[in-house]
C-alpha cells in the first residue's frame, strides 16, 4: 500500500506531501457504520487510499456499496466511524472536506434543461470557483470532449455516455484530490467508458488524484490498484487484483447447463470436486483446469451441458470463494 | 447567516476553494439556474401571467355585481375589479412560489439535487439559493402586473412603493421558503400539488383577497390568524397609497402589516433550513 503511494505520487504533488514515503493516506476510513432502522447497511468499514491510488469497493447489490458511497461523499452522516484526509480527521459533512472531493453519482445529476456549458458553469460555481479560473477550464474540458459544436445544446439531447462524460468533466473542474465514482460503468457504452477511464487516468497521473470506485462488475474492479471486497456491509478481503486472485488456487472451471444443482451433485459424486452454484453456473476450482474439462464433459450424455470452460480466476470467482455468493445476485 | 468558511488548517494549500465562503457563489448560481429554466419554458412564462389575469377578469366581472366593498364605509367606493386586483397579484406570487419550488422534487428525482448536496455549499445556502430564485421570478411577475394596474383603476403615481414592494418581496420570500419546506418533505409532485392547493388556496381566500374582512365572529378570527391577510392588507395599502378608502383593510398600519409578513417570512425560511438540514 505504501509502495503504491510512493510510486503513484507524481512530482506535481510532491509539494503537498513533503515526503511521499511518509505521506499519510489520502483518505483513511475507520469503522464507518450506518444503520437503517434495525438493518446494518455498513458495519465498520475501514480502508486506506494512497495519493494517486485507484481503490475499488467490489460487492453485489445490497453489500453496502451505495451506503458507503453516500457516507464518503458527505451526503449521509455515519452512525459511527471517522474519516481522515491527508492525515487530518475531517467531518464528512464539513464543506472543507466536500470541497476537496469530486463526486460522480450512479444516476446522472446534470440539469437536462441546461446546456453542457451551463452545467459546467453551475458545477464550478457550486464549488466556489471564480469565473476567471473556471472559464478556461470549461473551454478546455469541452475541447477535450470534442463538444465544441454542441456545447450550447441542452444536455437532455445527449446520449447517456456523453452525459456521463460531462459529469466527469464537471467534477474535474475544481481539481479535487479525491474522486468518488458510484458504478461508473452503468448505462455507459464501452467506448464512452474507455474515454472516461482515460480521462481519469490522465488526471491521476498528472495530479496524483486518488479515486474510489464502487462497482459490482469484476471487469471494472480490475482497473483498480487495490480492491476491498464488500459483503453484508463488511470488508471480506482487501488487496491488489492479483493478490486477491491468488486466493483461488489454479484455474476456475465453469459448467453451464439446466438444473445446475444436479450437475454439481454428479460432479461431486463422480469426480470428488466440490463445486458451488453461482449465478446459474457450477463453478469448480482446480489446479489445472484444462485437465478437468474433458472429465466433466465425459460424465454427461451429449446435450446435457450447454458449455464447459476453464479460465484464470476472475475477481468474481474470488468473491464467490470468500463469500459463497455471486456478484450479480 | 451562512458561513461556509473553510478552516485554513483543513483546506489544502493550493486548493482553489481555500479559505473562502461558498455561499454567495452558490446562491447566485442557483438563482441564475432558476431564471434560465423559467425563461426557457415559455409555457411557464405565459401560464403564470395568463392564469391570474383570466381569473381576475372572469371572477372579477362575474362577482362584480354582487359585491360592494368599501360602499359601507361611506364615501368613495371601489369597484370589484379594482378590489380583486391586489388579490390576483398575490395569487400570482403564490403560484410562482409553488411552481419554482416544485423543481426541488424534480431535482431530487432527476439526480441534480445530489450534486448540490455533495458540493461544499451549506444547506442554508441551498435554501437561500432556491428561495431567492423563486422570489426573483415572483417579483418580476409582480412588476408586470403592477405595470398593468391602471387597467384595474389604480394610478401608478398614487402607489406607496415601499409598502407595496416590501409586502410583495417579503411575501414571496415566505411563500417560496414554505414551498421549499413542503417540497423537501413531500416526495411526489402530485402530493406536493395536493398539499399546496389544499393548504394555500384557503389561506388566500381567507386573506381578504376575494372579499373584505368580516367584522367579528369565527371568520374574522380565522382571517386575523392568516398571515396572508397581512400580505393582502399591506398590498392594498401600497396600491391605493394615500387614497386608501376607509374600512378596506384590517390592521392598524402598513408598518404593522409589514412586520407581521416579515416575521412570517423569517419563520418560513427557518423552517425550510431546519428541514433541509435534517434530511438528506
Amino acid at each position: 500500500m505504501t509502495a503504491a503511494a510512493t510510486e503513484a505520487t507524481p512530482a506535481g504533488r510532491a509539494s503537498r506531501a513533503a515526503s511521499s514515503a511518509t505521506a499519510p493516506p489520502r483518505l483513511r476510513a475507520s469503522g464507518l457504520t450506518r444503520r437503517f432502522g434495525a438493518r446494518v447497511a455498513l458495519d465498520g468499514l475501514s480502508f486506506e487510499v494512497a495519493p494517486g491510488e485507484v481503490f475499488g469497493l467490489l460487492g453485489p447489490n445490497g453489500a453496502g456499496k451505495t451506503t458507503a458511497f453516500r457516507l464518503l461523499s458527505g451526503v449521509l452522516p455515519p452512525d459511527a466511524g471517522t474519516l481522515s484526509l491527508d492525515g487530518r480527521e475531517v467531518s464528512p459533512a464539513s464543506p472543507a472536506y466536500r470541497a476537496r472531493l469530486g463526486v460522480v453519482f450512479q444516476d446522472p445529476s446534470l440539469d437536462l434543461k441546461l446546456t453542457a456549458r451551463e452545467n459546467l458553469r453551475l458545477g464550478a460555481a457550486l464549488y466556489g470557483l471564480p469565473r476567471a479560473v473556471s472559464e478556461p477550464r470549461i473551454a478546455e474540458a469541452l475541447r477535450v470532449m470534442d463538444l465544441g459544436a454542441r456545447a450550447d445544446e441542452a444536455t437532455g439531447k445527449y446520449s447517456g455516455g456523453m452525459r456521463r462524460r460531462i459529469e466527469i468533466a464537471r467534477v474535474l473542474l475544481h481539481d479535487p484530490d479525491l474522486i468518488l465514482l458510484d458504478e461508473p460503468g452503468r448505462g455507459v457504452d464501452p467506448d464512452a467508458l474507455r474515454r472516461i477511464w482515460d480521462e481519469l487516468a490522465a488526471r491521476k497521473a498528472a495530479r496524483g488524484t486518488s479515486l474510489i470506485v464502487t462497482t459490482h462488475q469484476p471487469e471494472e474492479a480490475e482497473r483498480c490498484d487495490r480492491i476491498a471486497l464488500l459483503d453484508g456491509g463488511r470488508v471480506t478481503a482487501t488487496g491488489t487484483p492479483d493478490e486477491l486472485r491468488a486466493r483461488v488456487s489454479g484455474d476456475v472451471v465453469r459448467v453451464r447447463g439446466d438444473r445446475p444443482e444436479e450437475l454439481a451433485e454428479t460432479i461431486r459424486a463422480r469426480l470428488g470436486l466440490a463445486g458451488a452454484v453461482l449465478d446459474g453456473d457450477v463453478v469448480l476450482e482446480a489446479p489445472r483446469g484444462h485437465e478437468v474439462v474433458p472429465r466433466v464433459v465425459e460424465l454427461f450424455p451429449p446435450g446435457r451441458l450447454a458449455s464447459v470452460a476453464t479460465s484464470r480466476p476472475t475477481l468474481a470467482d474470488v468473491f464467490a470463494k470468500l463469500t459463497g455468493k455471486g456478484l450479480s445476485s | 447567516m451562512t458561513t461556509a468558511v473553510v478552516p485554513e488548517a483543513v483546506a489544502a494549500p493550493g486548493s482553489a476553494a481555500r479559505g473562502r465562503s461558498f455561499a454567495p457563489s452558490v446562491v447566485k448560481a442557483l438563482v441564475g439556474r432558476d431564471l434560465r429554466r423559467f425563461f426557457r419554458q415559455p409555457s411557464r412564462v405565459v401560464g403564470s401571467f395568463a392564469q391570474p389575469l383570466i381569473l381576475w377578469l372572469v371572477l372579477g366581472a362575474g362577482l362584480g355585481g354582487s359585491f360592494q366593498p368599501g360602499a359601507n364605509a361611506g364615501g368613495s367606493s371601489v369597484s370589484y375589479l379594482q378590489y380583486f386586483y391586489p388579490g390576483v397579484v398575490v395569487l400570482t406570487m403564490l403560484f410562482t412560489a409553488i411552481f419554482s419550488t416544485i423543481s426541488v422534487i424534480e431535482d431530487r428525482h432527476h439526480g441534480f439535487l445530489q450534486a448540490v448536496l455533495a458540493a461544499p455549499a451549506t444547506r442554508t445556502a441551498l435554501v437561500l439559493g432556491k428561495t431567492l430564485g423563486g422570489v426573483t421570478i415572483a417579483v418580476l411577475q409582480a412588476a408586470v402586473l403592477i405595470a398593468l394596474a391602471p387597467l384595474a383603476g389604480f394610478s401608478l403615481a398614487a402607489i406607496d412603493w415601499p409598502v407595496l414592494l416590501g409586502a410583495l418581496v417579503l411575501a414571496a420570500v415566505g411563500f417560496t421558503a414554505l414551498g421549499f419546506a413542503m417540497a423537501w418533505w413531500i416526495d411526489s409532485t402530485q402530493g406536493y400539488h395536493a398539499v399546496m392547493m389544499v393548504a394555500l388556496i384557503p389561506l388566500w381566500m381567507l386573506s381578504g383577497a376575494m372579499f373584505p374582512p368580516a367584522a367579528g365572529g369565527v371568520m374574522s378570527a380565522l382571517m386575523a390568524a392568516d398571515p396572508m391577510t397581512y400580505v393582502m392588507s399591506a398590498a392594498r395599502r401600497g396600491f391605493h397609497g394615500a387614497g386608501l378608502p376607509a374600512g378596506l383593510v384590517p390592521g392598524a398600519s402598513g408598518a404593522v402589516d409589514l412586520a407581521i409578513v416579515a416575521a412570517f417570512a423569517l419563520v418560513a425560511v427557518a423552517a425550510a433550513v431546519a428541514l433541509c438540514r435534517r434530511r438528506a
